[in-house]
């Protein structure tokens, strides 16, 4: 039987995982915000689905924040193509106007509603152990570890299935079709692929440390390789070491869970920037100071820059 | 080179018919009335041309002239408010396994973390299957052209890890593993070192003589009549389009550059293509 620090820790390396695998691809993309953008903008489509279902049934939310997801992404996109807008501005116009839409609903419905801000913005990966699937009269263990394992192996099953597609789409775009890849499917699938980690991630960790997760796991991983599939299996593991590490230090400082996972994965991050070996910052300083003995020999040694 | 509808018509129905006769007479390029605006602004105005095969041409035109945009316009990668590509009679969608494009080494990021072997091996991606991997007679084939290109020691650099012209040479290696009928060539000798640009010049010819249809868009005048066949002078529109000993003629330069064409002017175009300007997305 697996203990409720087991399953706090499951949940945490689960999120940490998906989150890490799909952030991969918006880091390099240079979309790292629209994992933001879409963990904020889902709430209206969270709200909305539970309106309707009238129960905190995840699979529905799922769907709703699905839909908002895509939305989000689409209608930036139509902005700044369509309007005099810069896509980070009409990032930041659609996502808050969403966002804002879902607090109005939450706050229109508070009474009767069973979300709040609080859980929506921090999560409660602490509870975790106590949100259970009940079928059918058995006890399935906790429900946000099924549904966050669900879209583990489908971020797996996505990954694999288009990694040549993935990979040459995130290295260019336009190479991309011009090698005749469906660009489109590419495009919205890892999108879809982002709303779906990041709502399921979202109870449990919040709008705002999925981020985190999205984003540092994979910063972290880039300075240490030159290789896409090392830098996917390195991400994970810098969000695995930060969902177990966080766990352990919210122990130690008696604190949020969630808010010391994302202080983790920030004190990896600041470590591995200071120390990796080949893009660290104090190894180019040593290796600058190695490879030049005076200014003359740095301007000497310079590869001609071409134009 | 006027848009004749006859031609348009007999696309059409080809299409229908695989392998139907007449596909092996049409061109390997056609492009036909090809406008293409930016906020209304025209940058392309009705470009007609067609290219044989075993052909090498050069687009040549002043700075802001829409050569790079004539090739990715032609290429589907920008919208066009009108026109349309056929590629041996059929549309560009089918074909794009026949078709290497090489952007400009500007245009994508190079700190990407991907090896030179794998940005030659993208070029085999067209002859997979969805979800497929590349085999080992892929890694063979994008093994053969880094070789072609002299760069076959480097296959495991990191590609920022070069020096421009290998940039260079990687992406045409690329184009090479892609076994296409027909290169689309973006600047491919803008910014490269002499010993790249002799490799490539020789590259060029080597592909003409496989019967491939090659165009490059290219800045030096001075480099055109040695090593092209056909020549492509853009000005916005079409200026002239035809084998270089009759259509590279001063009168023709002139026109296209505006009286503009002293040394001294066309060293400033040359430093403003290479360092200033960006064509925007939007």
């Amino acid at each position: 039987m697996i203990t409720s620090t087991g399953w706090i820790i499951i949940t945490g390396i689960l999120a940490a995982t998906s989150c890490a695998l799909v952030g991969t691809f918006l880091v390099l993309r240079k979309m790292s915000l629209m994992g933001d953008a879409i963990s904020h903008a889902v709430l209206p489509g969270i709200v909305i689905a539970f309106l309707i279902t009238a129960s905190r049934n995840t699979f529905p939310m799922l769907i709703g924040a699905g839909i908002v997801g895509l939305f989000t992404v689409w209608l930036t996109e139509q902005l700044s193509k369509k309007g005099r807008i810069f896509h980070d501005a009409s990032m930041g116009i659609v996502f808050t106007t969403l966002f804002a839409i879902g607090v109005i609903l939450i706050s229109l419905y508070a009474g009767n509603v069973d979300i709040d801000q609080e859980c929506v913005l921090y999560g409660e990966i602490a509870y975790v152990p106590w949100d259970l699937w009940i079928w059918q009269g058995t006890n399935m263990g906790p429900r946000p570890v099924w549904i966050l394992g669900l879209v583990l192996i489908m971020n797996i099953t996505f990954i694999t299935l288009m990694y040549k597609e993935l990979k040459t789409y995130s290295f260019s775009p336009q190479l991309a079709a011009t090698l005749g890849m469906p660009v489109g499917l590419i495009h919205y699938g890892l999108m879809g692929s982002v709303s779906f980690t990041t709502i399921a991630s979202f109870e449990s960790v919040g709008a705002i440390l999925v981020v985190a997760l999205l984003i540092v796991p994979p910063a972290t991983a880039y300075l240490l390789t030159d290789r896409l599939h090392r830098l996917l299996l390195l991400a994970a593991f810098f969000g695995i070491t930060s969902a177990v590490g966080g766990y352990y230090l919210a122990l130690w400082i008696n604190s949020s869970i969630a808010g010391a996972i994302a202080v983790f994965a920030g004190i990896q991050f600041a470590l591995v920037f200071l120390l990796a070996p080949k893009y660290g910052l104090i190894g180019r300083k040593i290796r600058q100071q190695i490879r030049y003995k005076s200014p003359k020999d740095a301007i000497l040694s310079q590869e001609p820059t071409l134009p | 080179m006027k848009k004749n509808d006859t031609n348009i018509t007999d696309s059409t129905t080809g299409q229908d018919l695989k392998s139907d006769p007449a596909s092996t007479i049409s061109p390997p390029i056609e492009v036909h009335d090809l406008t293409v605006a930016y906020d209304q602004k025209p940058v392309l105005w009705d470009i007609d041309f067609e290219l044989p095969e075993s052909s090498l041409t050069a687009v040549v035109g002043p700075n802001g002239a829409g050569k790079s945009t004539l090739v990715k316009a032609a290429m589907g990668l920008i919208a066009s408010s009108s026109g349309y590509t056929l590629i041996y009679g059929k549309p560009l969608d089918k074909q794009r396994r026949n078709v290497a494009y090489v952007p400009q080494r500007e245009t994508v990021d190079w700190d990407f973390p991907i090896s030179v072997m794998d940005v030659v091996l993208m070029g085999r991606y067209p002859h997979l299957r969805l979800f497929q991997r590349p085999s080992r007679n892929d890694r063979e084939v994008a093994m053969d052209a880094l070789r072609e290109m002299g760069m076959d020691g480097y296959h495991k650099r990191q590609i920022s890890q070069l020096s421009g012209g290998q940039q260079q040479r990687v992406f045409l290696a690329r184009a090479l593993a892609q076994d296409a009928s027909i290169y689309l060539m973006d600047e491919p000798l803008a910014g490269v070192d002499a010993a790249t640009e002799d490799v490539i010049f020789k590259k060029l010819q080597e592909l003409r003589s496989q019967k491939k249809t090659v165009v490059v868009v290219h800045h030096d005048l001075q480099s055109v009549p040695e090593n092209f066949d056909l020549v492509m002078l853009l000005n916005l529109r079409m200026v002239a389009c035809g084998p270089v000993a009759s259509t590279f003629t001063d009168e023709n330069l002139q026109k296209t550059y505006g009286g503009r064409l002293n040394i001294l002017s066309q060293i400033i175009e040359q430093s403003r293509q290479q360092r200033f300007v960006r064509e925007s997305e939007s």
